[in-house]
């Protein structure tokens, strides 16, 4: 009988010097086994970071060869209709990224399809959250943190748009100046410290660039950082099902299942978005010319990201007023004003809602929008005011594409603001109770089988039949809230807010549908 | 568990690939009949012969007169035509605004209705009324010779006084009470030179003091540099700017990448 010793493989002697030397081996055990729900709606923050990641790797390859600077140079570059042109040379460089280093125009195609796949993922992300109410409490903050980073990432692309300095992204910069100007008092000195000067001057290209590629990226990254550990510390919230209660996560562990297809996820996100980088052209600066203050071009548009801001510049009445020898721009000042509102009241929503509803209570269930009318209601009319602003930005394109009346188109899209977004709000809501109730129904009486039978007394009845278990704890998982009664506080009075509260809380659960109880299950059975 | 029970039974594709032949098929049938039922016959060069002015007065009284009075004098249709010179109806008949379709807020371009002979007839009997624009000379229409920095200075020129309403890569733009700046993609080069001098519809007129004829063919050939050289980074999805890209990257960028999401969490049946 002979004894061998145990010949350890490889791989366990690696990991084993690798756990003597940083314990790793604590971490992995933590976070290999923690759990992930499986819903196709949770990967779309993976979207964002795999897209984030080929930015970063495509935006350091342009690092290398763009020169943020504003010196004067003429193109001797390839591109013929260029040939000798007086530019910038930021202009310049991004024009031999384009045409003369080798895989240049490929990493410029794919950093700038990320960013805008980057942003658009973040607004789908966004809703998801919203709509399923996943940023009640214990999530408020984390909501918090992702809506700044919307934030962060449109002041990245804002900046990056601008770096080329090209005749488009000029056109932009000369809007954003004439927005600041329009601040009264303050404006004109904000835009000199900003530009150094008049607008243009040389110093805004460096300045841009160094938020871009420092400061910028430095803070998306420490919030994607406590976006997710604050995702791992409250854990995902998961739909409700058998087996699926709130105080439990039911899906993979990471190791090895998640890990293994949110790998392949990262995979199959940075070769679509090669492949569209190799195939479809975006923002073709070349065609565009040198940044040059006095042209201005018909069709000027910002990323789709920033519309939002340039639709309302475009739909804001031309006001102006003149106070103590003070002009001011309304048709300036009022979109500033709307859209900040706009940002703080989607930012601050989690605690505005748990202000009126009360609510103290941990969720882990992700509500279906249905089974809360009121706030998707608000969702799809702040969808609704997005989208229309969205729209308003190519105004002019709808007007040349459809053969329609520009003015008429501006028109249509002011009334769409404003009455649209009380009729989408009013609809959805209703849509949302409606459907509700046909859960109702569903679960008391069964859902029509399409089979119609004779009585043998002649009458013709349609046999309903039974929902199996799974599907009928979907539509039986829900909560319902009752509005909040005004209550004298400690001190015996009835404070205004309260007033308020009661009165917001009445506006959000008075219609409201209840979940069925018990009693009228049992009582429904002897229906049929 | 599936077993198939009866080999004789039709694949449940069958259905499916049946419809795709009868599509092909009826599609290409069509196809192939509109092709021969749109075999004009041969345009009509037949009678070449020049035509001379009266032929141009005729063809003129036939077909502009309704709009533009019997001695293109004008009426409340249509403005007089005196002194709009050769260079403006080859302009408006060759590109097929004239005759219009319909009134409108502008005169829509469409296939032209005349030959280059008639319309040269009608321009030289318009021209014969008052002086007005000539039709211009060859050697500012000929890009042949023109260098690359000649092109260059043609897109500064172009920058500065076309982008404006036309978008700087000549998509064209909207301008206001429904009119528009056409897109400027494949526009023949008298068109063009006949634009800048004549200013049609609501276009400015750029004379010869204002932009030079060696100019006006710079110009011309860097309009036709960017049509003979398509865009290097692929598809250009019209050409129309961060607005057709947004749409695209949320229609097919995110969309594609959703339903992939779908595909990775979707349960086996």
């Amino acid at each position: 009988m002979t004894t061998t010793a145990p010949r350890t493989s490889f791989t366990a002697q690696a990991s084993n010097y690798l756990d003597e030397r940083t314990s790793i081996s604590t971490m992995v055990a933590a976070l290999g086994r923690k759990v992930f729900p499986d819903h196709w709606s949770f990967m779309l923050g993976e979207i964002i970071l795999y897209s984030f990641v080929a930015i970063l790797l495509s935006g350091t390859f342009l690092t290398f060869f763009f020169e943020p600077s504003m010196t004067a140079v003429h193109y001797e570059g390839s591109y013929v209709p260029l040939k000798g042109v007086e530019m910038s040379a930021a202009y310049a460089s991004t024009l031999d990224l384009s045409f003369d280093i080798r895989g240049g125009l490929l990493m410029r195609q794919v950093h700038h399809w990320s960013a805008l796949l980057f942003v658009a993922a973040i607004g789908l992300h966004m809703l998801r959250v919203f709509f399923t109410g996943a940023f009640r409490k214990p999530r408020e903050i984390n909501w918090v943190v992702g809506f700044i980073l919307f934030i962060l990432a449109m002041a990245e692309g804002f900046t990056g748009y601008s770096l080329p300095d090209d005749l488009l992204s000029g056109n932009g910069l000369a809007i954003i100046n004439g927005m600041i100007k329009g601040i009264p008092l303050v404006g004109t000195w904000i835009s000199y410290l900003l530009f150094g000067g008049i607008f243009p001057g040389d110093d805004i290209v460096p300045r841009l660039f160094v938020l871009h590629i420092m400061l910028l990226p430095a803070l998306v990254i420490a919030f994607i950082g406590i976006h997710l550990v604050l995702m791992v510390v409250n854990k995902h919230t998961q739909f409700a099902g058998p087996g699926k209660t709130n105080d439990n996560v039911v899906g993979a562990p990471i190791m090895p299942l998640f890990a293994a297809k949110a790998g392949s996820f990262f995979f199959i996100v940075f070769g679509f978005l090669v492949a569209i980088g190799s195939t479809f052209t975006i923002l073709p600066v070349w065609d565009f010319g040198p940044y040059d203050p006095s042209p201005v071009s018909a069709g000027t548009q910002p990323d789709w990201y920033i519309g939002f801001a340039d639709g309302a510049l475009r739909l804001a009445p031309g006001l102006e007023s003149e106070i103590f020898g003070l002009t001011l721009s309304w048709n300036i000042l009022l979109p500033i004003a709307v859209l900040g509102l706009f940002i703080v009241l989607v930012m601050f929503y989690p605690f505005i809602e748990a202000w009126i509803t009360k609510d103290k209570r941990e969720h882990h269930i992700a509500e279906r929008p249905r089974n809360n009318p009121t706030r998707t209601g608000i969702g799809a009319a702040g969808v609704w005011f997005y989208a229309v602003l969205w729209a308003a930005a190519s105004s002019d394109l709808i007007a040349t594409h459809f053969h329609l009346n520009v003015f008429q188109v501006t028109w249509a899209l002011q009334a769409a603001l404003i009455l649209g977004t009380i009729i989408v709000y009013w609809l959805t809501k209703r849509i949302a109770l409606a459907l509700q109730k046909k859960d109702r129904e569903i679960l008391l009486h069964g859902y029509e089988s399409g089979n119609i039978r004779r009585l043998p007394g002649g009458e013709f009845i349609e046999v309903h039949e039974q929902l199996d278990e799974y599907s009928a704890w979907k539509l039986k998982a829900y909560e319902s809230y009752a509005p909040v009664m005004v209550r004298p506080n400690a001190k015996g009075r009835i404070t205004p807010a309260t007033h308020l509260r009661a009165a917001l809380s009445r506006w959000f659960f008075e219609d409201r549908i209840e979940p069925i109880t018990r009693s009228e299950i049992e009582a429904s059975k002897h229906d049929h | 568990m599936v077993t198939r029970k009866k080999t004789g039974r039709r694949h449940p594709l069958a259905s499916t690939a049946l419809l795709l032949i009868g599509l092909v098929a009826a599609g290409g049938a069509s196809a192939a009949v509109s092709t021969i039922a749109n075999a004009s016959p041969a345009p009509e060069s037949a009678h070449s012969q020049a035509l001379t002015v009266e032929d141009g007065a005729e063809l003129f009284r036939a077909n502009c007169a309704s709009c533009h009075g019997m001695n293109a004098e004008g009426t409340e249709h249509g403005t007089s035509l005196i002194g709009v010179g050769a260079a403006s109806v080859n302009f408006q008949v060759m590109t097929g605004r004239m005759p219009m379709a319909f009134q409108g807020p502008q005169a829509l371009q469409r296939d032209p209705q005349f030959t280059q002979e008639q319309s040269d007839a009608m321009g030289d009997w318009v021209a014969s009324l008052a002086p007005g624009p000539e039709r211009p000379a060859e050697e500012w229409l000929d890009t042949s010779a023109v260098s690359d920095e000649e092109i260059a200075n043609g897109g500064v020129l172009f920058r500065i006084n076309c982008a404006m309403c036309h978008n700087l890569a000549g998509a064209g733009g909207a301008l206001t009470e429904g009119k528009f700046a056409p897109p400027l993609h494949d526009i023949d080069a008298a068109h063009i030179y006949e634009a800048m001098l004549t200013g049609p519809q609501n276009m400015p007129v750029f004379n010869d003091n204002n932009i030079a004829p060696e100019q006006k063919r710079e110009i011309i050939a860097y309009l036709h540099y960017l049509d003979d050289n398509p865009s290097v980074g692929g598809f250009d999805l019209g050409a129309l700017g961060p607005v057709s890209e947004g749409l695209f990257i949320w229609i097919f960028g995110l969309g594609g990448l959703v339903a992939v999401t779908v595909w990775l969490t979707s349960k086996p049946n």
